[in-house]
């Protein structure tokens, strides 16, 4: 009988709680509505700007690197045998392959240190692999800038290998015992001649990165030449990746036919708005991978896969920062003056409150790129978003608590602190140089 | 009987793998036990890196990857 009055206790707070929410709810007063509406702004711009054009492609890089790059070719340099000085540079970067679902970072990261090379290289892993993985990458180059997209990926290998290297000398007495359990590695995958992945990639990319190729300040020189060409250079790469995938990928090329035709009737239809037409290829060759096996049939699944797990939580982190700090330049429920006071500019108290919120803060997969965005339109200066991207994805208090449970109190501690002391200083650095 | 052991510390990819070796074993009508490992130290045991994987009778057959109920079939007959 208990256990029923706990659980009915339990609905009738939750009714409780959300009626009293709603009883009290501020609508009318002019900051409340205001953040509603900034909120619901920024979803728009969001759905306007970035899915089509920059989120679905970039799913669909991820669903072909988790499908077609051999980990267990990556997991050799990582094993127990491996050099030390590659395992460092191979943990640091790998996050872009191996971690692509996130969740898989925590086993692999015990892997690494009970099975593999070891404490320092698996450290490196953990605080790197979150935060260069693809998606990531992508978004934050496209919503915040290619500056602090490039500095969050070099940021977080080049410190990653720092903090490997620092957690290996301060337990390198512990670290002589590990277990001799020989690690179960992926099957070996089918080889396909590496050139041909390299172009199948290098196409993707390319269609990726022309799409999204901003308009520049000057009205001429290469720069701009390519922001002119942009669309048939896309087209191009299109084509070239649909020859790709019906002459190597084993794709039926009568539905890659299809889909080219639909692609290119609307394109000739609504010559103003090519995302008209590029929503017809991704629909097109989501269509055409979905109605076939085998490898092709499971690029799809993962790619979908990663659609269906990302998109609404990315869309519940827009929303909430939209209601929290508003668009760039407008202001939410927060005043912009909170933020600029305490994380603006480049000071060490700046950059260091970041690093620590964002050590602390949960976000789900590409959540923090909305807030810091917002953040920034609320005068968050460039130092502190960096700390914050750094500091976030490898982090937060519920991961905190699984790798407590992995590595016991003294290693999460030390583990923890240098994430917050370096990211801070990752940002100062980078405030520094890319000016506040 | 059959021992199935799903490792994974309880992701989409892990419940995939659990639902397809459901379905797999339904089809094949064989007699078996799941169970669904989370705890990392338990999953470290099995040598196992990537999630999710799956053991059957302790043997670890899949690493990394969610298989089609039809190629899980191949592994527990």
């Amino acid at each position: 009988m208990t256990d029923d009055w706990k659980k009915e206790g339990k609905i009738l707070a939750l009714i409780v709680g959300v009626f009293l929410a709603c009883f009290y709810l501020p609508v009318g007063a002019a900051r409340f509505d205001n953040a509603v509406m900034e909120s619901l702004h920024l979803v728009r711009w969001y759905a306007r700007e970035h899915v089509l054009l920059c989120l679905i492609p970039a799913f669909f890089i991820a669903g072909a690197i988790s499908v077609f790059i051999s980990q267990a070719s990556v997991m050799k340099y990582l094993g127990a045998n491996a050099p030390k000085v590659l395992a460092y540079g191979v943990a640091s970067v790998s996050g872009t392959i191996l971690a692509v679902c996130s969740c898989t970072v925590l086993p692999l990261f015990t892997g690494i240190w009970r099975m593999g090379a070891g404490l320092g290289p698996a450290t490196a892993f953990l605080y790197s692999g979150p935060a260069i993985n693809v998606l990531a990458i992508v978004l934050t180059a496209r919503v915040l800038g290619p500056e602090l997209g490039i500095a969050r990926a070099v940021g977080a290998v080049g410190f990653s290998v720092v903090i490997g290297l620092l957690m290996h000398l301060i337990f390198r007495r512990e670290e002589r015992e590990r277990a001799v359990v020989q690690a179960a590695m992926p099957d070996a995958e089918v080889p396909r001649p590496l050139w041909q992945n390299a172009v199948y990639f290098a196409l993707m990319v390319a269609i990726l990165v022309f799409a999204n190729w901003g308009k520049p300040a000057g009205e001429s020189g290469l720069w701009f030449a390519l922001y002119n060409a942009k669309w048939a250079v896309t087209a191009g790469c299109a084509v070239g990746l649909g020859v790709v995938l019906t002459l190597w990928f084993g794709l039926s090329w009568g539905k890659v036919a299809l889909v080219a035709l639909s692609t290119a009737l609307l394109a000739m239809l609504f010559p103003d708005q090519p995302v008209l037409a590029f929503a017809a290829g991704s629909v097109g060759l989501s269509v055409a991978t979905a109605t076939s096996g085998g490898e092709m049939g499971e690029w799809f699944g993962v790619t979908w896969g990663f659609a269906k797990q990302i998109l609404p939580l990315l869309l519940l982190g827009v929303l909430v920062a939209g209601a929290l700090l508003g668009r760039p330049g407008q202001e939410g429920l927060i005043p912009n003056a909170w933020v600029a006071w305490a994380v603006g500019g480049n000071s060490l108290s700046a950059n260091f409150l970041a690093s620590l919120l964002g050590a602390f803060m949960y976000f789900a997969t590409l959540t923090e790129v909305p807030i810091v965005q917002g953040l920034i339109g609320s005068g968050m200066g460039r130092g502190p978003a960096l700390a914050l991207l750094l500091a976030g994805p490898a982090l937060s208090l519920p991961s905190m608590l699984v790798i407590y449970s992995v590595m016991g109190f003294k290693k999460t501690v030390v583990f923890c602190s240098l994430v917050v002391v370096l990211s801070t200083a990752a940002g100062m650095i980078f405030g520094a140089i890319a000016g506040a | 009987m059959k021992k199935i052991q799903i490792l994974g510390t309880g992701c989409p990819k892990c419940k995939k793998l659990a639902e397809n070796t459901e379905t797999a074993a339904k089809e094949l009508g064989v007699d078996y036990e799941m169970e669904k490992v989370t705890d990392l130290n338990a999953i470290m045991a099995f040598g196992v890196m990537m999630t999710p994987a799956l053991a059957v009778d302790g043997v670890v057959k899949i690493v990394g990857k969610v298989p089609e109920p039809a190629d899980i079939k191949k592994l527990l007959a």
